[in-house]
């Protein structure tokens, strides 16, 4: 058994009892779980099915049967939200993922090495970040193809530098706490104090990180479905609904309306959630009340 | 004592022109770094631009002989230094599909995205800071918990989805701005700003939420520093502690993010133009990607990251100006 000294210095009950304290968590908890609801509830039921065209219907005003309309082909503009937002937060989740399996451990070791390692991922990190990150996007997936497969690739590959900057810049902080110098003193090499002590140490900054980059990678996603590049049809997509709907703004604003709102929603709870958690985490915040 | 006060004045400025020159290397670096990285990925993309040109019924030798022509065949380090050498004397080569110097290809283009994105970073401004100095005045207040309510919505909106909104709005409805096109700044300067006023503002509220955001939580920081109360306890009213001495020194994570938007800004136009048919440079790369126009792509591709440098470059160095201290510091 070894001491943890670097226990966090509060349980989980008063945690908890500041989430539920905090606004801006609970409204981005409740908003995100209902996006999340609706999408898990897509693969057992929508309203109608998104991949049968009903011509006889196209462009139909919201009414009790179509609640937020039908599109040129007369498919159920809620059902294909609902089924679009399966697909907005695979993509985002998995880009994530990618940005965290890669940078984290990217930004940890140049924490961990300093000197020339550190001086080098960062440079590379500034070339980076020196793309604007939508225009490789777009030259990405308009070189390998367009498809889900390549923009969760494109939009993965800019979330690499962010997580690494994170962990980096967290994981600094933290080698310089008198834990990791026990930590040393007991013989620990450095990659088991990575793993052992920085790492859990960084967990609550990777998630607010994490939030953001989930809530970009939602807006990304649409920016380039919207250009063509990111989800083909049939599959719906929000961004694609919303390029289908540009044409066909004067008759059917509702193909726009929804889409849109739908994006707006999902990124808006996202972003509460993660203010609200970096609130609640953050002892500086936490002091300043 | 003279050696003294030379000692102390020529140190702060050895230490600024430290900084200024690493600065300025590390911007080359990344400039040649990127160019590199340019220029191979569009080596290793599918699809010969010489076959491409001439089409599918031309012979094996026609092409052969036009890709002589091209340089195609030359190695890769050689074609790699002789693009690079054009970029720098701003001879991009010729397009492949518009068959003219790419140069002037931008040369038309940079006028319609350049004011565009200047625009829209003016207003992005114009909103941001003084909403962030409402915010922090009122903070935790009814006005502060409306205008955050408000920004947060803001950071929440596509920038393309909120153009379509303001096209249906104002241009389909309220038939006030026409919903898309760019008649030339030769029409005249009025119908040309109000061709892109609907993209700028489309382009310009979505950043100034994010800015407006930073600026409040950065005068927050600055408003519970021993300096400001003193400065309120030596009688100075709360409206000139605020912008006298709170903005300015709550720029430097404001500059920072105008910095950043800048390159979201350029990267947006890309979009934004084509929901407004704009023949800008977001526009004329678009077309050339899905063209597989590469002469055209890498070369605005270059001069965007160019500018995306340069201005974190110019951020970098604001620094300087805004915070004497950074002057001093080595």
């Amino acid at each position: 058994m070894t001491l943890r000294l670097d226990m966090p210095e509060e349980n989980l009950a008063s945690i908890l009892g500041k989430a539920f304290g905090n606004r801006s968590f609970l409204a981005g908890f409740a908003i995100t779980a209902l996006v999340a609801a609706v999408a898990l509830v897509s693969f057992l039921w929508t309203p109608y099915d998104v991949t049968r065209l009903v011509i006889a219907d196209k462009t139909q005003a919201p009414s009790l049967a179509h609640w937020f309309g039908t599109d040129h082909f007369g498919r159920d503009i809620l059902s294909m939200i609902m089924v679009g937002a399966r697909n907005s937060i695979a993509v985002a989740l998995v880009a994530v993922g990618i940005g965290v399996g890669i940078g984290v451990p990217l930004g940890a070791f140049a924490a961990a090495r300093g000197g020339l390692v550190d001086e080098a991922l960062m440079r590379l990190n500034d070339l980076v970040f020196a793309f604007p990150a939508l225009l490789s996007a777009i030259m990405i997936t308009a070189i390998f193809g367009p498809g889900a497969v390549n923009a969760i690739i494109a939009i993965g590959i800019f979330n690499i530098p962010v997580f690494a900057r994170v962990a980096r810049a967290g994981a600094l902080a933290i080698w310089q706490r008198e834990f990791i110098l026990a930590a040393r003193a007991a013989g620990k090499g450095k990659t088991l104090i990575t793993l052992e002590h920085v790492l859990p140490n960084i967990v609550t900054l990777l998630l607010v990180q994490g939030t953001i980059q989930f809530a970009l990678g939602i807006l990304a996603e649409a920016g380039l479905s919207y250009v063509g590049l990111g989800t083909q049809p049939p599959m719906p997509s929000w961004g694609r609904m919303l390029f289908d709907a540009q044409t066909r703004m004067v008759v059917a604003p509702w193909m726009a309306i929804f889409p849109g709102m739908a994006i707006v929603i999902t990124v808006l709870g996202l972003n509460l959630l993660g203010d609200g958690i970096a609130d609640i985490l953050d002892p500086r915040s936490r002091r300043r009340r | 004592m003279p050696s003294v006060w030379t000692k102390q004045d020529s140190g702060p400025v050895t230490a600024m022109t430290a900084y200024l020159l690493k600065r300025l290397a590390i911007a080359f670096a990344t400039l040649v770094l990127a160019s590199m990285v340019v220029f191979a990925v569009l080596e290793i993309i599918p699809g010969d631009p010489a076959r491409l040109m001439l089409g599918m019924n031309a012979s094996a030798d026609q092409v052969e002989l036009l890709r002589n022509q091209m340089g195609l065949n030359a190695p890769l380090a050689l074609r790699y230094l002789h693009w690079a050498g054009g970029l720098l004397s701003l001879d991009f080569g010729r397009s492949y599909t518009y068959s003219v110097p790419v140069i002037d290809l931008v040369r038309e283009r940079v006028v319609v995205s350049l004011p565009l994105a200047l625009i829209a970073l003016a207003l992005s401004t114009l909103i941001a800071i003084p909403v962030g100095l409402f915010s922090a005045g009122r903070h935790g207040r009814a006005g502060d918990t409306i205008a955050m309510g408000a920004a947060q919505l803001g950071v929440a909106v596509p920038n393309f989805w909120f153009a379509l909104m303001l096209i249906y709005l104002f241009a389909v409805w309220l038939r006030l701005v026409p919903a898309g096109g760019f008649p030339g700044w030769g029409a005249g300067i009025w119908p040309a700003l109000k061709a892109l006023v609907l993209p700028a503002i489309a382009l310009a509220l979505p950043q100034a939420a994010i800015l407006a955001r930073v600026t409040r939580s950065a005068l927050i920081e600055v408003l519970n520093e021993d300096y400001i109360r003193t400065a309120r306890a030596k009688g100075l009213p709360y409206r000139a502690v605020l912008w006298r001495h709170a903005l300015r020194n709550a720029m430097i994570p404001v500059l920072t993010i105008l910095g950043l938007q800048f390159a979201f800004l350029l990267a947006g136009t890309i979009i934004i133009e084509n929901v407004f048919y704009l023949p800008g440079l977001g526009r004329l790369v678009f077309q050339a990607i899905t063209q597989r126009d590469l002469i055209v792509v890498e070369s605005v591709v270059m001069l965007l990251v160019a500018a995306v440098i340069a201005v974190n470059l110019l951020v970098d160095l604001s620094y300087a100006v805004v915070d004497p201290r950074l002057r001093s510091r080595p």
